[in-house]
C-alpha cells in the first residue's frame, strides 16, 4: 500500500528551529501538509481537533513532555489513539527508549539526526515511500 | 586561604568541653574557657575565610552574569540559526526554478546544512543543563551565607528546584529528563534500533 503524502503531519518541538528543520526536511520528502506545536498540549488539542496521518514529537518540553503527550494519545478511546507516533529526541539513554516503547512509540530518532534517518524510520512506520 | 584544621577537630573539642563539663568541679573553668575560646577561634577563622570567597558576589554578580551571557549565546545562536534557514529556503526556491539535475545536487547541500542546523537545540539543551548547575551552586551558596549570618546577601537565591516553575513531570518520567548525553554515555541510534527490534 503506497503511503499517501497528503496526509496531515503533526510535529512537536519547542525549538522553532528544529521545528523549522523538520518541516523542511518533510518538505523535501513530498510532505507538505505539516502542522507544528510547541509541547505536548497544544499538539494533543490539535490531534483532538484534526485528523493526522502521523506525529513526530520531540520528548524534553515544557509544561507537557513529549512522552505525556504519547501516553495521552494511546491512553484515549478516540480515533486519533493509534495515530503513528515517532519521537525524536536527544534524551539517548536505554531507559528512555524503554520507556517510550512501552508507552507505545512506533519508532525513536536520536538528535542529531539526518535527512535518511527520518525517511528510513518514517517508511518503518508508514511503510516505503 | 587562612588556617586549615582536622575536619573532625571542632567535635573534638566540644566532646572535651562536654565530658569535662560533666565531670565534678575538678576541672577549672580556666580550662573550659580555654578551649572555648579555641572553638570560637575556628569558627571566626572559618567565617573570614568564607568571606575571602565573597558568597555575596557569586550569588549576586557572577551566577547572574554568567546565566544572562548563556541566556544571550541561546539567543544569538538562535537568531544567526533562523538567518541561515531563511537563507537555505531562498536557496531551495531558487533551486526549485532552476529544475533538474543542478537543483537536486543544490537541495542535497541544503539538506546537510538543515541538518548540521539542528546543533542549535542540542546546545540550547546543554546550555540549558549549565544553567540548572549554576542555579544548584547559586541555592548551596547562598545557604551557607544564610548560615554565616548574612541575611541580605543571601535573600533572593532560588532552589534548582524552584526554578523547574509550575513543571509537571510524571512520577515514572523522572530521571528520564536528562538532555543530550556526553558522547561516552550516550547510545547510538543503531542501538536504539537494535533496542526497538528486540521489543518486536
Amino acid at each position: 500500500m503506497s503511503v499517501n503524502k497528503n496526509m496531515n503531519v503533526l510535529i512537536v518541538d519547542d525549538y522553532v528551529t528544529m521545528l523549522r528543520i523538520i518541516k523542511n526536511l518533510l518538505k523535501q520528502l513530498g510532505f507538505n501538509n505539516v502542522d507544528e506545536a510547541t509541547d505536548g498540549g497544544m499538539a494533543l488539542e490539535k490531534i483532538k481537533a484534526k485528523q493526522y496521518g502521523l506525529v513526530i514529537s520531540d520528548w524534553n518540553m515544557e509544561p507537557m513532555t513529549g512522552l505525556q503527550l504519547l501516553k495521552e494519545i494511546r491512553a484515549s478511546n478516540d480515533t486519533f489513539a493509534n495515530v503513528p507516533f515517532i519521537m525524536v529526541t536527544a534524551e539517548s539513554k536505554t531507559e528512555n527508549v524503554i520507556a517510550a516503547k512501552q508507552a507505545g512509540v512506533n519508532n525513536y530518532i536520536v538528535k542529531p539526526f539526518n535527512a535518511e534517518t527520518l525517511k528510513t524510520k518514517m517508511s518503518s512506520v508508514l511503510g516505503e515511500f | 586561604m587562612g588556617s586549615r584544621y582536622e575536619k573532625d577537630q571542632v567535635v573534638k573539642i566540644i566532646n572535651s568541653v562536654i565530658e569535662k563539663v560533666g565531670k565534678s568541679g575538678d576541672v577549672s573553668k580556666d580550662v573550659i574557657y580555654g578551649e572555648l575560646a579555641q572553638l570560637r577561634g575556628i569558627i571566626e577563622d572559618l567565617k573570614a575565610n568564607i568571606g575571602m570567597v565573597a558568597p555575596a558576589d557569586i550569588t549576586g554578580k557572577h551566577i547572574p552574569t554568567a546565566t544572562d551571557e548563556l541566556d544571550a549565546v541561546v539567543s544569538a545562536t538562535a537568531d544567526a540559526t533562523g538567518q541561515i534557514m531563511d537563507a537555505c529556503e531562498a536557496i531551495e526556491n531558487e533551486a526549485g526554478a532552476i529544475g533538474g539535475e543542478k537543483a537536486d545536487a543544490i537541495t542535497a547541500h541544503v539538506t546537510r546544512i538543515y541538518e548540521a542546523c539542528s546543533f542549535q537545540d542540542i546546545t540550547g539543551q546543554r546550555i540549558k543543563k549549565v544553567v540548572s548547575a549554576l542555579h544548584a551552586i547559586d541555592t548551596k551558596v547562598g545557604a551557607i551565607m544564610n548560615i554565616m549570618g548574612d541575611d541580605g546577601a543571601a535573600s533572593g537565591t532560588q532552589s534548582a528546584e524552584d526554578d523547574q516553575g509550575e513543571r509537571f513531570v510524571l512520577p515514572e518520567e523522572k530521571g528520564l529528563l536528562n538532555g543530550p548525553q556526553m558522547p561516552a554515555s550516550a547510545i547510538t541510534q543503531a542501538d536504539i534500533d537494535k533496542l526497538l527490534e528486540d521489543f518486536d
